[in-house]
């Protein structure tokens, strides 16, 4: 049998020095009705030779992979410099388990303590932790966390977050007994930050937002009172774009995909959460620090573990244990491939590029933007003759554009949200300008 | 430890992104100078070669499953195929956005929709969510199920779990996330759930149990009807934590065992490797009762389409972005298709033998609290072993003979405990030598303690002060100190 390498001759005897005559005895303790009742699932072994024709099959039929996407909303078509993939294939990384055993898992931990250096600067925050599961989920722990500290019962969330990410966080805070309340949009497709409820816990906001638009953090801070301000942005972004840490937000996170991971149909994904040193008792998920072993020598080891739940159990900061540690990794090395400088270049190009299709299409009159706030590197356009009719003469010229249904869960049923990466080249920039200006 | 921040080469070329092909505004342009970054984020400048030399490094100061064995218990290290890395990696899979219409993603929804099947067979339970993303993720899910059931009921006074002492932390962690409060139920001389203790606990302020299975000790509950029913007939539901499917894949299944909510961990029983800590996919089998609270979406299969189900008015909603973790689904997928139903049964049996094997060797050495058969893992204790030695010089020990040492001080029920799970994928040969390192680390323990207080001598680095770790906490690289 694959990937068991004992032989019928190790067993009998391994059987025998057990004092055992058959494998079922081992199972003797399984009730009997259990044993009865199993039923196979119906599938034959098959060779890797003909699983790998089956995948290879199956993944040609994924049409999306062949087109161009137009897709944001939090996923992006970012390119992964080579090394990346080929460092973090390296087995040492990936085949082992979370470093329990810091003295044999320095390459972890130490990749860790970078990882949690490099969030920190890019959210100008003071401390990161070493991961969580997604973007999304890392909002609704951030959410938990501030009802942790201020525990007041009630959270002010933007009306304008990505989809999904709301979706989660409606999840958690139902469980945890936390009402939220909604901050209405402004026509800048910014939040309306006029009126602050009152007696929250925390405000979430989102930035770039759903619509792609970025939001004013100025001054936010210290019209909250003590209610924290959490704030959920894009990394990528935040080469060009002044830091959420840089407007005095409390806890920041992220989600991590942007930075060297594919797009994967959504997963597996990155949660970036970084907060201030004061709040560290009551961050969620594991962290690495530095310390010196017996000798007097640099070694890295997970800490503050006493917030965890093999510490804490049922009242530990989250439950979380799992993490996207080998996602991590990869950010790392690619953050670690491009430098600050690759960054801030890259960055640069989504921006640029971004702005020099939404000029197209304002200028050869094929669309008008929706919101007049400033964008990042997605906006949302209405199509001149409809977005139907906009959608199917984009998918017919090879594009991959949000479906009827994201749009209409966005607010804007009549409009695209066109995302733009340093991937996509002039000409083809030029040629969605012309399709959804009527061009086949 | 030398980290990338010591690394760099400020005048180094920078040629991965191509320049730009649109005329430039520049920042301020586009976004108003309020917007732009005022200070870059210190990250070095550096070549390739940096890099590649300095992550080549760092991997070789690891252990991984392909450095040896890996005998972690309730974590199940097995050997990760490397084909499951390739069929992720595939640029059909890999490359796809996670807004495309269904239409474009046939591949991926065919997918997933065989694996939920595949599951719901192996769990023998009627309905699978792959959202979930770890096993940790998958007890929240299941405690979320729990909540909503009885939300639907009208029960609201059902607000406790109950869970044996022997729990992972995961456990009442993930109770207490959904907001319920935990009672531990203590368990039996034999290892296993006490079920006068259970019955006593038993009423209608009681949500459900959470329950491992076989249990952390690796002792399967003999009871286990008896304990599902008991808490079936007092209106609660049953979690089984599946960490432990390794023991019994192939061969029983926890939908016949009175289970409502059972979690697999892909990246344990299926092979999809750890990543030094995740990702994983903690997909989620649950009974009839609870499919109409299960997240959305939920893939579907509508004639020889499939599709993404959103019409769940009873759902608890979303836990993770999308699907949960797709790639990691694709390689469970891979594994589950090469092994097929003969295979599977061969993981359980060869786990479950190399572990009695290695109990019944290792028992003449070590304390066996709890001497029984015992399934895919078991716990020994080193108290006893020489007078000042503990567990943790024994595992630091096995550092310096180029093993990675197994689980420590868990569960919390034996003292001084020392978890191993051997994994089918280990050899006979590879069980001796094992066992072999063990035994001579127990006579050292004797003879020459110090080798273990000292231990380990041979690793990058030896025991680091986890005190001062604590107490002057460094998270992060310290730039204006040095």
């Amino acid at each position: 049998m694959r990937y068991i390498p004992n032989a019928d001759a190790d067993r009998q005897a391994m059987l025998r020095s057990i004092g055992r005559t058959s494998v079922d005895e081992l199972f003797s303790d399984l009730p009997e009705s259990v044993a009865k009742a199993y039923r196979p699932v119906g599938l034959p072994p098959r060779s890797e030779l003909e699983v790998v024709e089956e995948l290879t099959k199956l993944s040609a039929r994924n049409e999306a992979a062949e087109r161009i996407p137009l897709l944001g909303g939090g996923i992006y078509d970012h390119y992964v410099p080579r090394a990346v993939h080929h460092l973090a294939s390296r087995s040492e990384f990936s085949t082992a388990y979370t470093p329990y055993q810091p003295e044999i898992s320095q390459g972890t931990l130490t990749v860790m303590f970078e990882f949690q250096t490099m969030v920190c600067e890019l959210t100008q925050m003071e401390i990161a932790n070493a991961s969580m599961y997604d973007g999304a989920t890392a909002l609704a722990e951030a959410v938990l966390m501030a009802e942790r500290i201020r525990k007041r019962g009630k959270v002010a969330v933007a009306a304008n977050l990505f989809s999904h990410y709301r979706r989660v966080v409606n999840t958690y805070a139902w469980a945890a007994g936390i009402d939220l309340v909604e901050i209405p949009l402004a026509s800048s497709g910014r939040c309306d930050f006029g009126r602050l409820p009152d007696g929250v816990s925390a405000l979430v906001v989102q930035s770039p937002n759903a619509f792609g638009v970025i939001e004013t953090l100025a001054g936010l801070k210290n019209r909250l009172g003590d209610a924290l301000l959490i704030v959920a942005t894009y990394p990528l972004a935040l080469g060009i774009l002044e830091p959420p840490g840089a407007f005095g937000a409390d806890v920041v996170v992220g989600e991590g995909q942007c930075l060297g991971l594919p797009m994967g149909y959504g997963g597996p994904l990155l949660g970036l959460f970084a907060t201030r040193k004061e709040h560290l008792r009551q961050l969620p998920g594991r962290v690495a620090g530095r310390t010196v072993d017996v000798d007097g020598r640099l070694g890295y080891t997970m800490t503050a573990q006493t917030r965890e739940q093999h510490i804490r159990r049922e009242k530990a900061t989250s439950n979380i244990c799992t993490n996207s540690a080998h996602c991590a990794l990869s950010a790392t090395m690619y953050l670690a491939s491009i430098g600050a400088s690759g960054l801030h270049r890259v960055a640069l190009l989504n921006l640029e590029k971004a702005h020099y299709l939404a000029a197209r299409v304002e200028k050869n009159k094929s669309g008008t933007l929706v919101f007049d706030g400033p964008f990042y590197n997605e906006f949302v356009v209405r199509p001149k003759g409809g977005a139907d009719a906009a959608r199917e003469r984009l998918e017919a010229a090879g594009f991959l554009v949000e479906p009827p249904q994201a749009m209409a869960d966005l607010g804007v049923p009549d409009a695209l949200r066109l995302a733009v990466t340093e991937r996509r080249t002039r000409s083809e920039l030029d040629r969605v300008a012309d399709v959804l200006g009527g061009k086949r | 430890m030398r980290t990338i921040f010591e690394r760099g080469a400020p005048e180094a070329a920078d040629g991965v992104f191509p320049a730009c092909d649109v005329p430039e505004q520049g920042a301020a342009a586009c976004l108003g100078a309020d917007l732009v970054r005022t200070s870059p984020p210190r990250i070095p400048n550096t070549t390739e070669t940096t890099v590649v030399r300095h992550y080549t490094r760092l991997s070789k100061l690891n252990y991984g499953v392909d450095d040896g064995i890996y005998p972690l218990g309730s974590c199940t290290m097995k050997y990760n195929p490397k084909v499951n890395e390739d069929a992720a990696a595939l640029p059909g899979f890999a490359n796809v956005h996670p807004g495309a219409d269904e239409r474009y993603a046939q591949g991926s929804l065919e997918l997933l929709y065989e694996l939920t099947q595949l599951l719901q067979g192996i769990a023998g339970l009627p309905a699978v969510t792959l959202q979930p993303v770890a096993g940790a993720h998958g007890e929240l899910t299941g405690m979320f199920l729990f909540r909503k059931y009885f939300e639907s009921r009208g029960e609201t006074k059902r607000t406790r779990i109950l869970l044996p002492d022997s729990a992972h932390g995961t456990n009442p962690a993930s109770a207490a996330q959904a907001g319920f409060s935990v009672t531990e139920i203590p368990s039996n001389a034999r290892g296993t759930v006490d079920l006068g203790a259970l019955r006593a606990e038993l009423d209608d302020t009681v949500a459900g149990i959470m329950l491992t299975v076989p249990n952390t000790l690796g002792i399967f509950e003999e009871n286990i009807l008896e304990v599902t029913r008991a808490v079936r007939e007092a209106g609660g539901l049953c979690y089984f934590d599946g960490a432990n499917l390794n023991s019994f894949i192939g061969r029983a299944r926890p939908g016949d065992m009175g289970a409502d909510v059972f979690h697999f961990n892909l990246h344990k029983t299926l092979s999809t490797p750890h990543g030094g800590g995740g990702p994983g996919a903690g997909a989620v089998a649950v009974s009839e009762r609870l499919v109409p609270f299960l997240p959305v979406p939920r893939v579907a299969k509508r004639g020889d389409r499939y599709q993404l189900d959103w019409d769940a008015p009873q759902s608890i909603g979303s836990v993770h972005s999308f699907f949960g973790n797709v790639l990691v689904a694709i390689k469970a997928y891979a594994y589950v298709q090469q092994l097929g139903d003969e295979g599977l049964r061969a993981v359980s049996e060869n786990a479950v033998l190399n572990a009695n094997y290695l109990q019944e060797r290792l028992k003449r050495t070590y304390a066996l609290p709890y001497d029984r058969l015992c399934k895919h893992e078991f716990v020994l204790s080193s108290e006893g072993l020489a007078e000042g030695v503990t567990t943790l010089d024994v595992a630091k020990r096995l550092i310096d003979y180029g093993v990675h040492p197994p689980t420590v001080y868990f569960p919390l029920i034996v003292h001084e405990a020392v978890m191993i799970e051997p994994t089918e994928t280990e050899s006979r040969e590879s069980l001796d030598r094992f066992a072999e390192i063990l035994e001579r680390i127990a006579a050292e323990a004797r003879e020459h303690p110090e080798l273990l207080h000292e231990a380990p001598t041979r690793a990058p680095v030896r025991r680091l002060d986890q005190t001062a770790a604590a107490r002057t906490p460094v998270f992060k690289f310290p730039f204006d100190a040095e």
